[in-house]
C-alpha cells in the first residue's frame, strides 16, 4: 500500500470521508516520515505532539459523529513559526523570542483549528522572516530535501521543505518579498501569496506590514485552494483585511486557458536569470499557447527598480515593527546592569541576529531626519510606478507569467556572506508584493542538477480565480510528478 | 548619496548597543546596500504620488463597548519581570 504521507490533501480528505483510514493514521504517517526526514532537514522548530494528537482524535470523533468542518478536517499541517499559537512557543526563528508562548491564536491559526486541521508544529524560518535561505534562523538552518547540501529557500524554508518531504500534507508561510513562492520553487511544490488583505495578519509577527501576507504551501494547486479558503476572509482584528466577500478561488480550476491572454514579463527573462530557467519558462508558455492561450510579451520597466525600492521599504517598516521587542513585556532581557534604556539596547543586541540587525539599522537610517525623502519617500514613489506598470499590463492581459526565481536552489553558505547577492533571489517575486497582488509558483521541471524549477503566475488584486485557473492548467500540461528522494519513510543505511 | 553614515547614531536611534567592530562592519554593509538603493533615485518621479499601502485605507470604527480581553496572567507570565501585576523594569535614570 502507498505511504499515506504521500497523499495530497484532497486524496487524504476523500479517504477520511470514505472511512479508509483515520486522522490519527495520517498523523502517524506524517510523524513516521518526520522521524526519517528531520535528521536531514531540520524543517521543524517545535513539534506539538500532544496538541496534534488531540486534534486528530477530535477530528476522528467529528467524522464518526457525522460532523464535517471542511477540507482540512483531520489533515496534518505545519505553521511557519511567526504565526502565533496559543500556549505553543513561537520564536520567529529569533533568540529574542526564545521561550515565548503567545497568549492567543492568530486569526489564521484560529480558523484552521475551527476547520478541524491538525497542527503538527512550528516550522523553521529566517529570523523574523528576513532572508531567502532559512540560514538566518537562530536555531540552525533547514536543508533542501532535493539536495541536503542546498538551502530550501526562505524565509518560509521549514514549511516548504516539510511539505515537499511529506512530513506534513501542507503548510502555511508568510510572503513579504517572495518568502512563500521562492522556497516553493526551490522545493518543487506549489506556493501562493494571496492578494494583500485576503488573509488576516492578526497574530502574524509583523515584518513589513504593508507587504506581509500569509499563504499556503501544497503539493497540488487544488490543495492550495483548500488551504487558502480555510483562512481567507475579513477579520475585525486586522484593519487591513478586506471587508468584502472572498473570491471563489477554485471556481475555474477545470476551465483551461483557451481565450485567456497571458503576458510574459520581458524584464524578468533577461540577464541574471539562469538560461535553463528561461528555457523552462518559455517551454511552459508554449504549452499554454498550444492549449489555447494567447501569449504576448509585456514590458514592465519599473521591475528593474522594484528590488531596490523593496530593500528600503521593507527594512523601514521592519525597524518600526521590531521596536516593540525591547525586553520589557516579553522576550529576552539582557542581564547587563544599567538603566531601562541601556537594558533595551543590550537586550536587542543580544537577541537579534546579524541580518535582522542589518535591516533594522538600514530602516532606521532610511527613515531618519534628512534622509527620509531621498530613500523611503523615493522608494514609495517607485512603488507607485510598479503598480502603474502592473495596471497597464493588466489592461492588455489576464495574467502575467515569469520565472519564480533567477536560479534553482543554491548551496548552504553560498550567498550568506553577501547580502546583496542573497537579496537578488527575490527579484522576480518582489513586484507582486509591492503591488499587493496575488501570485503563485508552480513546479515545472528539474534543471541539469536535478533541482526543481518554479514558474510564477501573477494576477491583479483579487484575481485569485484566474491565477489558480492558469496554475491548474500548467500543472496538467507539465505533469510534474517528481518527488525528492528524501521523501520516504524507509530508513536507508547511512 | 551619503559617502559616510554616522552608524553610531543610527545604532543609538535603533536602540541596539553594538561594539565598535560591529558598528564598522554594519556601517560598511549599509553603504554597499545604499549604493544599490541609489538606483531608485535615478528614476524620474516628479509628480508621482508615493504608495504607502496597497489598499485604499480608511479608519475602521466600532462601538466603544466592553468586550472580552486577555487575562492579565496570560501575558504577565511571559514577561521578563513582573511585580504586583505590572511589568517591572530597571531604573529609568
Amino acid at each position: 500500500m502507498a505511504d499515506l504521507a504521500d497523499l495530497t490533501i484532497a486524496q487524504a480528505g476523500r479517504g477520511l470521508r470514505d472511512g479508509d483510514f483515520r486522522s490519527t493514521d495520517l498523523l502517524d504517517a506524517a510523524s513516521t516520515r518526520a522521524t526519517v526526514t528531520e535528521a536531514h532537514l531540520h524543517s521543524y522548530l517545535i513539534m506539538d505532539h500532544d496538541g496534534a494528537r488531540a486534534a486528530a482524535v477530535a477530528a476522528d470523533e467529528a467524522f464518526a459523529g457525522g460532523e464535517d468542518l471542511g477540507p482540512l478536517q483531520g489533515i496534518p499541517i505545519g505553521l511557519k513559526d511567526n504565526m502565533c499559537t496559543l500556549g505553543v512557543e513561537t520564536t520567529a526563528g529569533s533568540k529574542i523570542l526564545t521561550g515565548w508562548k503567545p497568549p492567543y491564536d492568530g486569526t489564521a491559526v484560529a480558523r484552521l483549528r475551527r476547520g478541524g486541521a491538525v497542527i503538527t508544529g512550528k516550522m523553521n524560518l529566517d529570523e523574523f522572516a528576513m532572508g531567502s535561505s532559512t540560514e538566518n534562523s537562530a536555531f540552525g538552518e533547514t536543508r533542501n530535501p532535493w539536495d541536503t547540501d542546498r538551502v530550501p529557500g526562505g524565509s518560509s524554508g521549514g514549511s516548504s521543505a516539510a511539505t515537499a518531504a511529506g512530513s506534513v500534507f501542507g503548510a502555511f508561510g508568510s510572503d513579504t518579498g517572495g518568502s512563500i513562492r521562492q522556497p516553493a520553487a526551490f522545493c518543487g511544490i506549489v506556493g501562493m501569496k494571496p492578494t494583500y488583505g485576503i488573509v488576516s495578519r492578526y497574530g502574524l509577527i509583523a515584518f513589513a506590514s504593508s507587504l506581509d501576507q500569509i499563504g499556503p504551501f501544497s503539493r497540488t494547486v487544488e490543495d492550495s485552494v483548500a488551504l487558502l479558503e480555510s483562512v481567507a476572509g475579513w477579520d475585525r482584528f486586522d484593519a487591513t483585511s478586506i471587508d468584502a466577500p472572498v473570491p471563489n478561488f477554485g471556481g475555474s480550476l477545470q476551465a483551461g486557458v483557451a481565450g485567456l491572454k497571458i503576458g510574459i514579463v520581458k524584464e524578468l527573462m533577461g540577464d541574471g536569470i539562469d538560461p535553463q530557467i528561461q528555457a523552462s519558462t518559455r517551454a511552459t508558455a508554449d504549452k499554454l499557447a498550444d492549449a489555447g492561450a494567447e501569449i504576448v510579451e509585456v514590458s514592465m520597466p519599473s521591475t528593474e527598480y522594484a528590488l531596490s525600492a523593496y530593500y528600503l521599504i521593507a527594512p523601514a517598516e521592519c525597524s518600526a515593527n521590531l521596536a516593540r521587542l525591547d525586553g520589557v513585556r516579553y522576550g529576552h532581557r539582557s542581564s547587563i546592569e544599567g538603566t531601562t534604556e541601556e537594558m533595551m539596547g543590550h537586550s536587542r543586541a543580544e537577541g537579534f541576529g546579524p541580518e535582522v540587525t542589518r535591516r533594522i539599522l538600514l530602516g532606521t537610517y532610511a527613515l531618519s531626519a534628512g534622509y527620509y525623502d531621498a530613500f523611503y519617500g523615493q522608494a514609495q514613489k517607485v512603488r507607485t510606478l510598479v503598480r502603474r506598470d502592473f495596471a497597464t499590463a493588466y489592461d492588455q492581459v489576464d495574467v502575467l507569467i515569469s520565472p519564480t526565481t533567477p536560479t534553482t536552489a543554491f548551496k548552504v553558505g553560498e550567498k550568506s556572506a553577501d547580502p546583496i547577492a542573497m537579496y537578488y533571489s527575490d527579484v522576480c517575486t518582489i513586484p507582486s508584493n509591492l503591488a499587493g497582488d496575488p501570485a503563485i509558483s508552480v513546479p515545472v521541471g528539474l534543471d541539469d542538477k536535478g533541482l526543481p524549477i518554479g514558474f510564477q503566475i501573477m494576477a491583479p488584486a483579487l484575481g485569485e480565480e484566474v491565477m489558480y485557473r492558469v496554475a491548474a492548467e500548467v500543472e496538467r500540461l507539465v505533469g510534474f510528478d517528481e518527488r525528492p528522494s528524501l521523501a520516504t519513510s524507509e530508513v536507508t543505511p547511512a | 548619496m551619503p559617502v559616510e553614515i554616522d552608524i553610531a547614531k543610527v545604532a543609538h536611534l535603533a536602540r541596539i548597543t553594538l561594539a565598535d567592530e560591529e558598528l564598522e562592519m554594519y556601517g560598511s554593509q549599509l553603504l554597499d546596500i545604499l549604493e544599490h538603493a541609489e538606483r531608485v533615485q535615478a528614476l524620474p518621479t516628479e509628480g508621482v504620488e508615493p504608495t504607502s499601502h496597497p489598499l485604499p485605507m480608511v479608519n475602521g470604527f466600532r462601538p466603544d463597548e466592553i468586550g472580552e480581553c486577555l487575562e492579565p496572567e496570560s501575558f504577565l507570565s511571559q514577561a521578563p519581570e513582573v511585580e504586583d501585576g505590572r511589568f517591572r523594569v530597571p531604573r529609568i535614570l
